[in-house]
């Protein structure tokens, strides 16, 4: 089984598929240390714990699977990634997360993400996008608050309408 | 015959008024949100659950059919004009379509894959109609550790068989199954990878997964490489209209593509790639001209687009008769039938025979309403098309966040959602498939008390699990099913990237 279309330069071992097979291992041993707290109540057949020990079995196979993979460079080519994109997105859902759990309300929420993604996606007219983003989720609170009476968190903003 | 009168019932639920009516909001919406480039009909399905959390089963349902099938138009629609495929299966579309679009002749692009997905989408749905009783009055029959058996052959089709390695496949599927493991175990009450976390006892949404792996890992993924890649849209010039030629190069296609799809799409052999490759390579073999493969042959947008929306309506087959979903938008559908607490099923056809017809009947409304709104509408969608990228992502991103937030405002559950973002950026980045999580997930505990129950039945002997004779020919299909791609490599040559 020679690894065929790749050529010479996938033969180095790949760094990040030897972590991805350690985090499998890892995944694995968290099931296993878990299920040492179960009791077993059951008389016949199969307890709660037993699951968790199967699949923490296929999970160990699979990361010395993955890590034979990552040694051997047999994993698909990947093209450059760009982080800051990446991070922006993430610190807009963090910030979701906060404004939600401080309650500040389903529009300021929903706003602040929908402005750091599309700064992600290259736009860079900040203020122009918080008046979109502000006007369109208002818009979805009324239509599904109001109209389809979903119940979305409220925060300050929410209360004046 | 049974199936006519139950039919004929089911159409008289699907005609009333309101029920039309949900059933046309859902082919709009589905086409609306499966248009926008990138969302492929699980997400779709996924977006739109909010919508439907207050309505009736009957009318959710039945707005359920509606957006499935608008969400599997939508993404042949971006597949001809912009050469982004939503979901694997639309990739045979997006190769000849899109050559077909840049050529001038988007319009019968576009007509074809529309009137091919109404005939292999009518002619599946009659196929569902009639083999889900039989196949019902089969299943009844079966006991737990059969059903445990068939999981097993799922589990395997879905992530190891047909991929583009069983064992990023496998590891999928695997991380789906541990995901499947959170919560209160259901037979002792005991809580299970739980850390403590009341949020957690519940388990994990189906919906909160799905979306965080679609949505949130798409949107990252894109985001990541804008670099990269340019879309282009294609704007649609000339006749929408197919001349006499086009019919005649299109007909044989639709047949032959719905009779690889609606099959292949029935068994649980995991998603509609492989009928819409098959379709594709077949149409290719038997054309007039095919040196015109690759440079834009109608026949290689009407044979795999039938494919595609015929192979829909079969895995439709294994959800409702046996509650077994084999792709990732079957899973989304179980998911809508969850949060009702119905579970598909032997059962369901005897209980609510209304629902499940209802809901057949639909599928034949929906495709008519599509035929109708399609081509017409073909404006409105390019226009959609058109918004711009930063926006786009903007946007979903609100709406994907919005229904975590309306169904379980806490933090955890919006971190949940976040991290399973991250996931699907990972797992995209890598080169894993994305389905069999969803799939695990969902059919994992299924599974797991299946087993468990065919083991007390059996004071705990293992060997029930070969004693009945379709649980023993089951587990030996799984096996062969995987092996085999260990031992003949190159059997899956077809690419997946998921939607």
């Amino acid at each position: 089984m020679t690894d065929l279309p790749q050529g010479a330069r996938s033969r180095r071992v790949d760094r990040a598929g030897v972590a991805i097979a350690l985090a499998l291992a890892a995944l694995a041993a968290v099931l296993v240390w878990d299920s040492r707290q179960l009791q077993t109540t059951t008389m016949y057949g199969m307890g709660p714990e037993v699951m968790p020990v199967v699949i923490a079995i296929g999970l160990g196979i699979l990361a010395i699977g993955n890590l034979i993979d990552a040694l051997r460079g047999n994993l698909p080519a990947r093209e450059s990634a760009d982080p800051k994109a990446v991070w922006l997105i993430l610190a807009g859902l963090a910030l979701l997360i906060a404004i939600i759990g401080f309650g500040g309300g389903f529009i300021l929420a929903t706003s602040a993400l929908f402005v750091t993604t599309s700064a992600a996606f290259g736009r860079r007219a900040i203020l122009v996008d918080s008046a979109i983003a502000l006007v369109m989720t208002t818009l979805i609170y009324l239509t599904f608050d109001r109209l389809l009476t979903l119940s979305l968190p409220a925060g300050p903003l929410e209360r004046l309408l | 015959m049974e199936t006519f009168a139950a039919l004929a019932h089911g159409m008289a639920v699907a005609v009333q008024p309101m029920n039309l009516l949900y059933a046309l909001i859902g082919v709009f919406l589905g086409t609306a949100v499966g248009v926008l480039p990138g969302i492929g009909p699980a997400l779709t399905v996924a977006l739109l659950l909010p919508v439907t959390y207050k309505l009736d089963p009957g009318g959710s349902l039945i707005m359920f059919a509606g957006i499935y099938y608008g969400g599997m138009y939508g993404g042949s629609t971006t597949a001809i004009l912009i050469n982004t495929p939503g979901e694997s299966a639309s990739m045979a579309t997006a190769l000849e379509g899109n050559k077909m679009a840049k050529a001038g002749r988007g319009g019968p692009a576009l007509a074809t894959a529309a009137i091919g997905s109404f005939v292999a989408g009518t002619i599946a749905t009659i196929g569902l109609a009639f083999l889900s009783p039989w196949l019902v009055d089969f299943a009844v029959r079966f006991g737990p550790e059969d059903y445990f058996a068939l999981m097993c052959v799922a589990f395997v089709t879905v992530s190891a068989t047909f991929g583009d390695s069983p064992i990023r496949g496998l590891t999928s599927l695997f991380i789906g199954l541990t995901l499947g493991l959170i919560g209160i175990d259901k037979l002792t009450g005991q809580a299970r990878l739980a850390f403590g976390i009341p949020e957690l006892l519940d388990g994990v949404e189906v919906t909160t997964l799905a979306v965080g792996l679609f949505a949130l890992g798409e949107a990252l993924y894109v985001a990541s490489r804008r670099h990269h890649t340019e879309e282009k849209l294609e704007p649609v010039r000339g006749s929408l209209w197919m001349t006499k030629e086009d019919w005649k190069r299109s007909w044989k296609p639709w047949l032959r593509g719905t009779m690889f799809g609606f099959p292949i799409g029935a068994l649980p052999a995991g998603g509609a790639e492989i009928p819409t490759f098959l379709s594709y390579s077949t149409e290719k073999r038997l054309a007039k001209h095919p040196e015109e493969f690759g440079k834009g042959a109608i026949e290689g947008v009407a044979g795999p687009e039938a494919a595609n929306n015929a192979s829909a309506a079969g895995t439709l087959v294994p959800l409702l008769t046996l509650g077994l979903p084999t792709s990732a938008t079957a899973a989304m559908m179980l998911a809508g039938f969850q949060q009702y607490g119905l579970n598909p099923g032997p059962l369901l056809f005897a209980e609510r025979p209304d629902l499940v017809w209802g809901l057949i009947a639909s599928l034949f409304i929906a495709n008519v309403m599509l035929l109708v709104l399609n081509l017409p509408l073909v404006g409105l969608w390019v226009k959609l098309l058109a918004i711009p990228q930063p926006w786009l992502y903007a946007g979903i991103l609100v709406f994907a966040t919005m229904g975590t937030i309306a169904a379980k405002p806490s933090v955890v559950e919006l971190s949940m959602l976040a991290a399973f973002g991250v996931l699907g950026f990972l797992m995209r980045r890598f080169d894993f498939p994305i389905a069999p999580v969803v799939v695990g997930l969902i059919l994992g505990p299924i599974a797991e008390s299946q087993l468990r129950r065919a083991l007390a039945i059996s004071l705990g002997d293992p060997m029930t699990l070969l004693q009945s004779p379709m649980s023993a020919t089951l587990l030996g299909i799984a096996l062969i099913a995987l092996v085999a791609p260990f031992v003949l490599k190159g059997l899956g040559r077809f690419k997946a990237s998921e939607d």
